[in-house]
């Protein structure tokens, strides 16, 4: 029963996957993002044979060895609290979230270990076009690794192509195009990687600010902002299109989620969208969510109360119909092990109709009441805004680093410096905020409607992942305080030419 | 041939690595982190749940947690 599991060791397990979480994501966007800079900076160092790209590469080239080398295999922590802190999960999850993840430890390994060793190693072993083939298939590694660890994410929020087996309690891949592609993973896989490219953008566009206000490695730092605020520019626009897509998505596949991001409570048709405050925008939460203007969002009350119509033409069941529907699963997967261990077909038969039924509703058996339904709006409501508005501010921070590349007053604009070199928190801020909308927003689910966290959770003590909890918070602050000391004294001694 | 693959690789590898200037403190910090994340958290801290039960008791301890924990 519920009442067994102590309610603050499942918390302290979140926690503890919270903050594994936003470590690793602290040092996994600048690896993406740096390695699409430093390469294309090599590719016109190819073209062209200036060894001044060369130069400017390798000096990038060298914070991105940084980057990766602390944040290396800071993942696989969350890989060990699958098993041990989540161990119903895990077992539950059965071969849809292994199998992704494996193809991504494989990939990981041997892509980055062979192609960072050739771009580290290979200036003067390897010829110029197959150096750059294996800058270029770097980042591609930890491109193809990070969709892998997005369709696994994905299949949380968004379960399918799979069959859940009584017998091996497990849920097991009916599908693998429909897990690799599912419509959420393609849509996440794009706005993550695309957003990760900002956070790379701002830090190559902060860290050449501060060459110009320290007035050291003009050369450098100017034509470095160009190309990073290019490669910010369009990563940018698509990731404001992906978002606007993902929002699409999460109405049609979590609408609490979208719900709690709007703070909304009661729904109707001709939602406006809440900028902040009193400030709205007729119409627009409707069109967002409905592609219609004159669309039916529905609030928190409307989810929990059910009745509305759904986009697919069905009425929506209440929170307590679906938690009756989920019980109901749950007990007749009791009724169906209770019938094999007596070897009774016909009982397992009737037991597994029943489950099939309701399978859809199995995680809502373990709800008690419809308020733990409800993700925390307040979280949401500023999480979501503070993504979307630094998203905006990207757009035209890039745009106006660009304008004045343009007009080559890039290097007088003193005040613009700083902006630069304070928008390289803000990336990281924004990059976390999307982290907090997509997790905090699809809460108390571990796998949507399967699966809440009270039930996936392992039977520990709290004193244990209390223990973990802090071992973790020294481990990787440890790491965070060793990468930012590292970078700051390799930024401050530059490029190895120029000394 | 094979083996003046394999020694070429190799000979690449030693010569990078005996090449590095600041890569060797990463590599310290690299070394560090697998030691502790797999000696010391993974064996003393991390052991997987349900480690020690074979296939079936694993399968029939989560099947009594999720329906054992279902709210009746």
């Amino acid at each position: 029963m519920l009442e067994s599991i102590d309610v603050s060791m499942i918390d302290w397990s979140r926690a503890q996957f919270a903050l594994t979480a936003v470590y690793h994501w602290l040092f996994v966007p600048l690896t993406l993002g740096l390695a699409v800079i430093m390469a294309l900076m090599e590719t016109l160092y190819v073209i062209n044979g200036n060894e001044f790209w060369k130069r400017t590469a390798k000096f990038w080239m060298k914070l991105f060895g940084i980057n990766f080398a602390i944040g290396v295999a800071t993942g696989l922590i969350l890989e060990f609290q699958f098993g041990t802190n989540w161990s119903n999960y895990s077992w539950f999850v059965g071969d849809i979230f292994g199998a992704p993840l494996a193809i991504e430890g494989i990939l990981a390994f041997f892509m980055e270990a062979t192609f960072v060793a050739v771009m580290f190693f290979g200036w003067n072993k390897v010829g110029k076009r197959f150096h750059l083939a294996s800058t270029w298939l770097t980042g591609l590694g930890a491109t193809i690794s990070a969709w892998w660890i997005l369709v696994a994410n994905s299949w949380m929020q968004y379960p399918v192509g799979m069959e859940f087996n009584p017998e091996t309690m497990r849920n097991e891949m009916v599908d693998f195009m429909a897990v690799a592609f599912s419509p959420v993973a393609v849509m996440k896989f794009f706005h993550t990687v695309l957003s990760s490219w900002i956070v790379g953008a701002s830090f190559v566009v902060g860290v050449s600010a501060w060459y110009l206000i320290r007035k050291r490695e003009r050369e450098l730092a100017l034509a470095s902002m160009k190309v990073a605020a290019a490669v910010g520019m369009f990563a940018a626009l698509v990731t404001a299109g992906t978002g606007d897509q993902s929002a699409y998505q999460v109405a049609q596949v979590q609408p609490m989620k979208l719900a709690a991001m709007e703070g909304l409570y009661d729904g109707g048709t001709e939602e406006p969208l809440t900028v902040v405050g009193p400030v709205k925008i007729p119409s627009m939460l409707s069109f967002l969510a409905t592609r219609d203007f004159t669309g039916y969002v529905p609030g928190i009350n409307d989810l929990l109360g059910g009745g509305f119509k759904q986009p697919d033409g069905t009425v929506a069941l209440s929170a307590e119909e679906k938690m009756e529907n989920g019980r109901k699963a749950i007990a007749a997967l009791a009724d169906f092990r209770k019938a094999k261990e007596d070897n009774d077909e016909s009982a397992m038969g009737i037991a597994r109709g029943i489950l099939d039924k309701n399978m859809p509703y199995f995680g809502y058996g373990y709800i008690d009441e419809p308020a733990r339904l409800v993700p925390h709006v307040g979280t949401m409501f500023w999480a979501f805004r503070v993504m979307v508005g630094l998203g905006m501010y990207f757009i035209l921070f890039f745009a106006v680093i660009l304008f004045f590349a343009w007009k080559r007053r890039l290097s007088e604009i003193s005040w613009l410096h700083w902006i630069a070199l304070w928008t390289i928190p803000l990336a990281y801020i924004a990059s976390h905020a999307g982290w907090i909308v997509a997790e905090v927003g699809r809460q108390p689910w571990t796998i949507q409607d399967m699966l809440p966290v009270n039930a996936a959770v392992s039977r520990l003590t709290t004193g244990t992942v209390q223990t973990t909890f802090f071992i973790f918070l020294v481990m990787f602050t440890v790491l965070l305080v060793a990468e930012i000391g590292i970078m700051v004294k390799a930024i401050r001694k530059g490029p190895e030419e120029s000394r | 041939m094979i083996k003046r693959f394999f020694m070429s690789v190799f000979e690449f590898y030693r010569d990078g690595f005996r090449a590095m200037t600041w890569g060797r403190t990463l590599w310290v910090i690299i070394l560090i982190k697998l030691f502790v994340m797999f000696v010391i958290l993974r064996i003393f801290f991390f052991t997987p749940y349900l480690d020690g039960k074979s296939e079936a008791e694993k399968r029939d301890y989560v099947g009594s947690e999720l329906t054992g924990r279902g709210i009746r």
